[in-house]
């Protein structure tokens, strides 16, 4: 395919080329020494989203930053629209037969929405984690290198090294070293998550898409999930969407509050952001009584 | 016994006598019925056909040809050319319709959809299903056998008609039952559509997926009606299906169980059998198969 030169997608380039060079961010970790600290980089910025499902609108009018190397946090009920928004972030939502989105999306300041952007280069740049884990039916070494291998890297050598480190990156290593001609479906629950975060990992995304990671898991799985997701975040930028507050609390830098709009005449619900800051201003000091309603625990 | 004299401690945990315990008691008995009722016709088949034709089965009947005349005894000759023939022809068959039901069911499930298309040749394809196969055979007849003659190759196009629908429909099932949040895993790494439904949706069905096609094989390999008007049923051997008339077990079944005679009516029971034993090992390949397929799918 033609590239021309000035084209606004450009950078970073998200149409489909043979090698696509992946935008190495800063491996240091940001020092924050006082609270609301300034913002890293921004990474998605998303601008009046709405998103359709046919003529079903889920979500509307969502705006939000989303910056380098922090965690952000989606929480809300049920139903309003927080897995809808973050799979607009790596266009998954292309998958889902009527699904629609208007407004803006831009990624590291290329539109993810324009005419010649791939969603598969999207989402080689843009990894997700889904909330049931879903490893592959074929053996743990093969789960991790699948990623790598379907972007062409076919070396022994580079492969077990890639299979190595992302294992140890989601903490799982030790556990599986020894049998990692296993299948992937023979893990615990926690152990095949995280097999699916090494197997994310793997091809050195960009961002890091978490869709309730730890909702099938117990309380010691998703603590590792939780100590794993603040060890990576210096070299990854997470977004994650949580029905458990405390987890929000835990692991994030900011959050965005979504909450569901009904609508009295036609009886259908939409999702809208409410608020979207600092998690400790979120939790301690939110501006909308909505918002405050939720984390306080007075709304479900 | 003491236990028979002790008092009942705690509460009475029996089904207690009633309506509910008799329709309970009713159901089992009917399906059991049921099962025996299923079984006496498949177990006497088997047994006259095994009781009928082990006697005349023997390495030289399997092997040698040509097919003697009817009037001949059962211990002259063998059924060399009809093994041979059923062999090249539901090979040829095999090969032409598995690789396009499975592509087809891909398509289908993978790429239509919803759309108007795949819908109408899912229901076609579910059409062809109910087609009679002596149909199939005088379909091939008017378009190939009236302008090429008769070969194993019309034969095996006659019986590739028959398979194709039923390789569309279980690689369609098959496909169905992988879960959708594999294929987004797939997705989710910047896998292409290809990608996904080669290295994840395939080898997650393949075990079914084979066994489908075998079962259809051996479904055709039993099939009389369409090679009726394809291959003519000759009695000696032709290694090449694309030319000359053929010969297959199925036919030659039909021909010496018809005949008057005991010799060829004892040739047809030995033949029987050998499509049977046929029919038994794709079954026992297709287990195998599945089983080993699936080894990393728990």
């Amino acid at each position: 395919m033609e590239q021309p030169e000035q084209d606004i997608t450009a950078n970073p380039q998200l149409t489909e080329t043979a090698n696509p060079p992946l935008p190495k961010t800063a491996t240091e970790p940001q020092v924050r020494p006082e609270q609301y600290a300034a913002p890293g980089e921004t990474v998605f910025d998303v601008e009046n989203v709405s998103c359709y499902y046919s003529a079903f609108r889920a979500v509307t009018d969502v705006s939000l930053a989303i910056h380098e190397n922090e965690i952000t946090a989606f929480i809300g009920p049920s139903g309003c629209g927080k897995t809808t928004v973050l799979r607009t972030l790596n266009r998954m939502n292309d998958l889902v037969a009527g699904a629609r989105v208007e407004g803006d999306v831009r990624y590291r300041g290329a539109s993810l929405y324009g005419k010649d952007v791939s969603p598969i280069a999207v989402r080689r740049r843009i990894g997700m984690v889904f909330q049931k884990p879903n490893p592959f039916p074929k053996s743990i070494y093969d789960n991790v290198a699948y990623g790598p291998r379907i972007n062409g890297e076919h070396n022994k050598g580079k492969l077990n090294e890639i299979v190595e480190r992302s294992l140890h990156q989601a903490a799982l290593w030790d556990e599986v070293k020894d049998r990692l001609g296993k299948s992937g479906l023979s893990l615990s629950g926690g152990q095949a998550q995280r097999l699916c975060i090494a197997r994310t990992l793997a091809v050195e995304p960009d961002v890091v898409l978490m869709d309730e990671p730890c909702s099938a898991l117990d309380p010691i799985a998703t603590g590792a999930i939780e100590d794993l997701m603040k060890e990576i975040k210096s070299r990854y930028t997470i977004v994650i969407v949580t029905h458990n507050m405390q987890q929000a609390t835990r692991v994030s830098d900011r959050t965005a509050f979504f909450s569901v709009l009904r609508n009295e005449k036609s009886d259908t619900r939409t999702g809208v952001l409410v608020e979207y800051g600092p998690t400790e201003k979120i939790f301690h000091d939110p501006s909308d009584p909505r918002t405050e309603a939720y984390v306080t625990g007075q709304m479900g | 016994m003491a236990a028979i004299t002790e008092p009942q401690l705690g509460p009475n945990l029996e089904e207690p006598a009633g309506w509910r315990r008799t329709k309970n008691r009713m159901a089992t008995v009917l399906m059991v019925v049921s099962f025996v009722l299923v079984i006496i016709p498949l177990v006497f088949v088997l047994y006259t056909v095994v009781a009928k034709g082990i006697k005349i089965i023997s390495w030289s009947f399997l092997t040698s040809g040509p097919i003697p005349p009817n009037v001949a005894p059962a211990d002259v000759g063998g059924i060399g050319p009809a093994v041979l023939g059923t062999i090249e022809i539901v090979a040829l068959a095999t090969a032409m319709a598995v690789p396009l039901g499975v592509l087809g069911a891909i398509y289908l499930n993978e790429y239509g959809g919803k759309g108007v298309l795949a819908r109408l040749i899912g229901f076609f394809s579910d059409v062809m299903t109910g087609v009679p196969s002596i149909v199939m055979g005088l379909f091939i007849f008017s378009i190939w056998v009236l302008h090429f003659q008769f070969s194993g190759f019309a034969g095996a196009l006659a019986l590739g008609c028959l398979m194709l629908p039923v390789v569309i429909r279980s690689t369609d099932e098959m496909l169905k039952l992988v879960p959708n949040p594999l294929r987004e895993g797939s997705y989710a790494l910047g896998a292409s559509k290809a990608r996904v439904t080669v290295t994840v949706v395939l080898p997650a069905a393949i075990g079914g997926i084979v066994s489908g096609a075998l079962l259809a094989i051996a479904r055709a390999a039993g099939e009389t009606a369409p090679l009726l008007f394809t291959i003519l049923t000759v009695t000696t051997a032709n290694p090449n299906p694309f030319s000359g008339p053929n010969t297959s077990l199925p036919s030659q079944i039909f021909a010496n169980a018809t005949s008057p005679y005991v010799g060829a009516q004892d040739r047809a029971w030995g033949t029987a059998l050998t499509l049977i034993v046929i029919a038994f090992v794709l079954m026992i390949a297709a287990r195998i198969i599945t089983a080993r397929f699936s080894r990393f799918s728990r």
